[in-house]
Parts: structure tokens; sequence; C-alpha cells
């Protein structure tokens, strides 16, 4: 993954509650074995409308997606947060995030910043009002800021998603460099316990 | 003093370290064709092998066509998926349970009925419906495919603290109310947010009367009111499923394990960081209207309106979702008519959910127009299902008895509802497009399913008398 330190750009307001990831990405591009080419497949279902919001001409180029609360409950697809990065956004906002889909936000530096329900509705609104409106989210200070409405708060990220982010670090390599450990435990377990061949 | 799943979750610490997720061993990891391709890739190009192929295992079931499966896949890209997943474990060496295989079927039933899922093991899966092997007093839980390809190269997975959370149901369920309405209950009463950040531990007279399937209904959908994973201790109920199936302990071993399976129980004062109590006796078939699952309400009740929501965003979305669902506040559920009828999914496809489902069937036939789909959940279900005739049954009543898999569950194979149709369905999600762009899917029991498919319009078995 490449690292992040700064997502700053404007933002589309999608306000909507529950947006699952079944509406994230709809299951018919589930069948790619890529990890590619899902940018067509965010809101694909949403996106034939011409008056959905993603496809109104004064949100082109925003890099940041703002949902209304539990955006992305539902299936573990990893997919919706590869289609959401690879539409071009780079941080999502959402008062409350599907546990799956935030854990899997932090294993592709996605980053999910959790706000108030108040500062959602804020920010929904001052979006749509100025569509303008630059955002920044700085993961090194764990920090939302929008200037323009004098806004600044900060939001939750483990130490150790923060750090993996900021070096751009995968997992598995840290893992293993605690094979021993891995080895050791593999030798205490109990015998009863099932083998799949 | 520990609750249930802090026992669980001790007992499978590889690594703790002070501000760090813990680094937890995973005993069991399921692998599907959908959320794995990438995953594998991932592994090539790292030079990365599994590590224990021993405790992995594979099958199809969300792209497999549940007609004519001695054919090659129609669709190519759900083709090259299956296909895809047979190459990587052949190459990898995991031992797989490919279409028409007598074990193949959708992932969250194999496990159980191999007896693959034990109490006290850790369970992870590409699916959220993970959740499901919880029923046997396991932690089990939906993973990405990142996490797919970290607990393939390294059989562990970081993980961070999760708080504990209690939903008692107390009392005992009225006549005709089955696990699917306990937690269809459940839902209403915590909503599609309500478990984040928690693991579940389902307790309490009701559920400690459920079989091993009713509970398995229960646990799987705990992901839809968002718990990381549900839970319900281990007793006789679990030991008398498990005993004698193929990967079940057997000998001495099973003694040392039903051993430590007993202590697999919440400590007496032990504490939850949540508590919900449910009294059972107000459980009644219940039935979804929108497009969440907790979204829903009794059957004997009529369509809500949005104006009954003091919170405005739960007003503006159930005035969303009957938009969507085409239903009218007051409208009595009973007389919603419904053209679809779908018995199947990991939450409702296993033996006993046929058994209910073919009970009401039984010298009874489909209303007219009523396009009916019975999809058991394994080749093995299946295959019980006919020495008990119970194809018979469907067949005879109007019922398009199917092969094993997900099907409309999510409808990644060629069962869909077309626009604006409306589905009675006994899977676990009732989203926009879940069964089909434009689809109209209300959760129910598989009792109330094979009552509404006879009725035409939504009922439960007592209804038809
Ligand atoms: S039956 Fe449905 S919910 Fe269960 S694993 Fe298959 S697609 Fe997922």
């Amino acid at each position: 993954m490449e690292p992040v330190h700064i997502v700053q750009g404007t933002a589309v307001p999608l306000d909507r509650s529950d947006v699952d990831t079944d509406q994230i990405i709809p299951s018919d591009w589930l069948k790619r074995v890529e990890r590619t080419g899902f940018d067509k497949g965010l809101f694909s279902e949403w996106r034939d409308d011409p008056d959905f919001v993603m496809n109104r001409e004064e949100h082109a180029g925003a890099s940041i997606l703002v949902g209304g609360p539990n955006f992305g409950t539902g299936s573990s697809r990893e997919h919706a947060v590869w289609a959401i990065q690879q539409y071009g956004f780079a941080a999502v906002i959402s008062p409350r995030f599907g546990p799956i889909f935030k854990n899997n936000c932090t294993k592709n530096g996605l980053v999910a910043v959790e706000v108030s329900a108040d500062v959602g509705e804020q920010l929904l609104e001052a979006i749509a009002a100025d569509p303008t409106l630059e955002l920044t989210v700085d993961v090194e200070r764990r920090t939302l800021e929008v200037p323009a409405l004098e806004l600044e708060v900060s939001f939750e990220l483990s130490d150790s998603v923060q750090h993996r982010f900021l070096n751009g670090l995968d997992d598995i390599g840290l893992t293993m460099q605690h094979d021993d450990a891995i080895g050791s435990f593999e030798s205490g377990r109990p015998g009863f316990k099932p083998a799949t061949t | 003093m520990r609750t249930l799943s802090q026992k669980v979750w001790d007992d499978h610490v590889v690594r703790r370290e002070d501000g760090q997720p813990d680094l937890l061993y995973v005993d069991l990891h399921l692998v599907h064709e959908v959320t794995s391709p990438q995953a594998f890739d991932g592994l090539r190009q790292n030079g990365r092998s599994v590590r224990r192929p021993d405790l992995t295992i594979a099958t199809e079931d969300h792209n497999v066509p549940t007609e004519n499966i001695h054919e090659p896949i129609a669709d190519e890209i759900s083709a090259k998926q299956v296909e895809t997943l047979r190459a990587n474990v052949s190459e990898f060496g995991i031992t797989h349970y490919p279409m028409g295989h007598a074990n193949q079927g959708i992932v969250h039933v194999i496990g159980p009925e191999l007896g693959l899922t034990q109490p006290g093991m850790t369970i992870v899966c590409g699916d959220s419906h993970t959740s499901t092997h919880g029923a046997f007093g396991a932690l089990a839980f939906g993973i990405g495919t990142s996490e797919v390809e970290h607990v393939l190269a390294t059989q562990t997975l970081p993980q961070p603290a999760q708080e504990t959370m209690a939903i008692t149901i107390t009392g005992e369920l009225p006549v005709g109310s089955t696990a699917k309405d306990v937690v269809l209950a459940i839902l209403g009463a915590c909503g599609t947010g309500g478990g984040i950040g928690a693991i579940a531990e389902f307790r309490g007279p009701v559920i400690e009367a459920l079989s091993m399937e009713g509970r398995m209904t229960v646990c799987n959908m705990s992901i839809e009111f968002g718990a990381k994973a549900g839970m319900i201790a281990p007793d006789d109920t679990t030991f008398a499923y498990l005993e004698g199936l193929p990967h079940a302990p057997k000998g001495a071993d099973w003694e040392s394990a039903v051993e430590y399976w007993r202590t697999l129980r919440t400590d007496e004062g032990a504490t939850f960081d949540r508590e919900v109590v449910i009294e059972g006796e107000t459980i009644t078939p219940h039935v979804t209207w929108g497009t969440n699952p907790g979204q829903v309400i009794r059957l004997a009740d009529s369509v809500p309106s949005p104006d009954s929501f003091d919170d405005p965003v739960a007003s503006e979305a159930a005035s969303r979702a009957l938009d969507y669902m085409g239903l009218t506040a007051g409208t009595p559920m009973r007389e919603v008519p419904v053209d679809t009828v779908f018995i199947g999914s990991c939450t409702n496809s296993r033996i006993e959910d046929l058994r209910a489902a073919a009970a009401v069937a039984q010298g009874r036939h489909v209303a007219d127009g009523m396009r009916t789909l019975v999809v058991p959940g394994s080749g093995l279900v299946k295959a019980q299902a006919e020495a008990e005739g119970l194809d018979r049954i469907f067949v005879d009543a109007g019922f398009d008895w199917r092969e094993p898999g997900c099907s409309m569950c999510l409808a990644m194979n060629p069962d869909k509802l077309a626009e604006g149709e409306r589905s009675a369905s006994t899977s676990n999600r009732n989203f926009e497009g879940r069964q089909g762009r434009g689809g109209r899917t209300h959760l129910v029991s598989p009792a109330v399913a094979a009552a509404t498919a006879i009725a035409g319009t939504f009922a439960s078995p007592a209804d038809l008398d």
C-alpha cells in the first residue's frame, strides 16, 4: 500500500444513511478476479441517474466522500474499498462505519474518518451549499479540518494503523516478523483440533 | 471472571503488545471463489505460500448455478472465477469441494455439517456471515480479501480488542415462532448499528432451547446489527450434534475436547459492556418491510409510516425505503402480494429449515403465478432432504427444487428478481438490489416463506388453516 499523510480537496456529499456495500459495489462486479477495474462499479445502480450526486459536474475531481451514518454496512467485500479508491477518493467521512468495511479501509490506505452525527450533518449541508469547500484530512495529526467552516475535529485512528498509513506498510510483512511466536503457539495447540485434510 | 468470547479470544493470542492489536491464531479458514482470487494473487506476487493448507478449506457457492450443474457455467465471468479458485487451490494444496461434489455447499453450511466447526475455535472467512459458526461457541467472523491473504500467509490475524454484548431472550417463544423470528426481533431492537465494536453472546432460555440449526440462524445475522461476531455457549445440544461427524474428535480426543468445551461459558458474575433483553413471549413471526434488516415488524402489523420515527435520519431512511419497496404506510403486511419465494441461504437452508417449509407445503399448492425456489444449503442437506422425501413434497406442491448454492440470496448466479418483483426470502439481506436490480426483498422464516408461497400474500402457517 502507498503511504498516506494528508488528503486535501473537495468532497461529494452522499446524504443517505445505511449505504451498504451492496450499494457501493453491486454483486455483479464481484465476479472479477483482478484487484483493479472497479471504478465504474462504484454505486453503479445509482449512477445511471444523471441527478445522482456523484454525476454532478460541480463535484467532479473530489477526493473525499462524505456519507450518512452506517456507511459500508453489510457484506465483507473489500471490492467496496477498491471501488471507492479507484474512482478517486482517498478518504471517506461518516458518523458510523460498518466494521468490516472500516477494517478493510485500513488494509488499503483509504482513510475512514468517523465524526459526530452533528459534524456529519454540518458537512453534508455545507458541501451541498458550496461544492468548492476544501477539506483536509491529516493522518499524522488525526484531524479533519475545514477552514471555511472554522471546523477542526480529531478522529480516531489507532497507533498501529496510523504507523502503517504513514509508512505504507504491509500488514503481512509485519506479522511474518513474529514467525517464532506463531510457531511456538502452533506447537502448543491441542491435538483434538480438526484438520481439513 | 470472563465472558465466553473473552475466553476463546484469550486462548488464541499468539502475541500481545501494549498499544497493538492482539495477534490471534486462526483454527479454521474457509475460502470461496468470490473474495479469494486477489488474495492468492497477492501471495504469488510476494513469493509467499499458504502456511497451513491443512487448516484451510475451499468450496464454490456464490456463483454456482442451481440447475444443470453438470454443464459448464454459462456466465463466462462466473466460470472464470470458479476456474480461478480451482487453479489456486490446486497450486497451494488446499482441500476443495467443487460444484457437484457431495460435500459442496454454502461455506457456512458445510463447515458445521462436516464437523469442522467446533466450540472454542477461531474461524474466519472472506464473508460477513462467518458469524454463523458462533452457534457452536466458536469465535467466528468475516474478513476482507487483504485479511484472507494475511491468514493464508500466516494463519494469524491482528485484531483490536472488542467490547462484549449480551443479548438475552427470556421466557419462551409463542407457538409458531422460529429462530429467524428471534433474530429479526433482535434486529428490530438493535438496528443496523447496535452491535458495532462488540462481540455478541446470545443467551437465555429461548436460545438454550434452540436446535443447532436454529442457533446458526441466529448467529448468522449478527453482522446485520454490526456485531463483530455472535456466539452461543456450547452445551449438550452442541455436543450431541457434533458427535460422530466426519471431522469431530474421536475416542480419547473426544473426551478431552468435551472437557475443554464445557469450560466455555461466561463465568457467573462476569459483566458485559452492553446488554439487551427481549421477552421471548413478544416474538411472534416477523417480516422486514424496508431496505435494511433493522427495518422489521411483526407479520401481524402494518407498513409503518415514516412519521412514526422520532429520529429524523430513521424517518428519512423509512420514506426512501417505502419508495423503493413500493409500499404504502398503513397497509397490513398480510395484504401485500408476493410474486417470488426463496427458501435457502446460509441463514435458512439446513435440513431443519427445509423440514419446516415442507411441513407447511405438504398437501397444499403454491398460489397461481408464484415463482418459488427451494435451494438446499449443501449437497449433504440435499441428499438428506431427498432421503426424507422432502423434495417430493415440494415438487408436488409446485415448488422448484434446486441444486445447492447461495443462489437468490445475492443473485450472482442466474437466480434473480426482476425490476419491481417482490420476494419473501429466508436469506439475511433486504438491501436495494440485493436479489437483482430493482428487486424488493422481505426477510422471513422458512415457515412464513412457505405459507406465503401458498397464500400469495404474506402469511404464517396458522393463517392457512
Ligand atoms: S448464502 Fe448469501 S449470505 Fe450466505 S454466504 Fe451465500 S451469499 Fe453470503
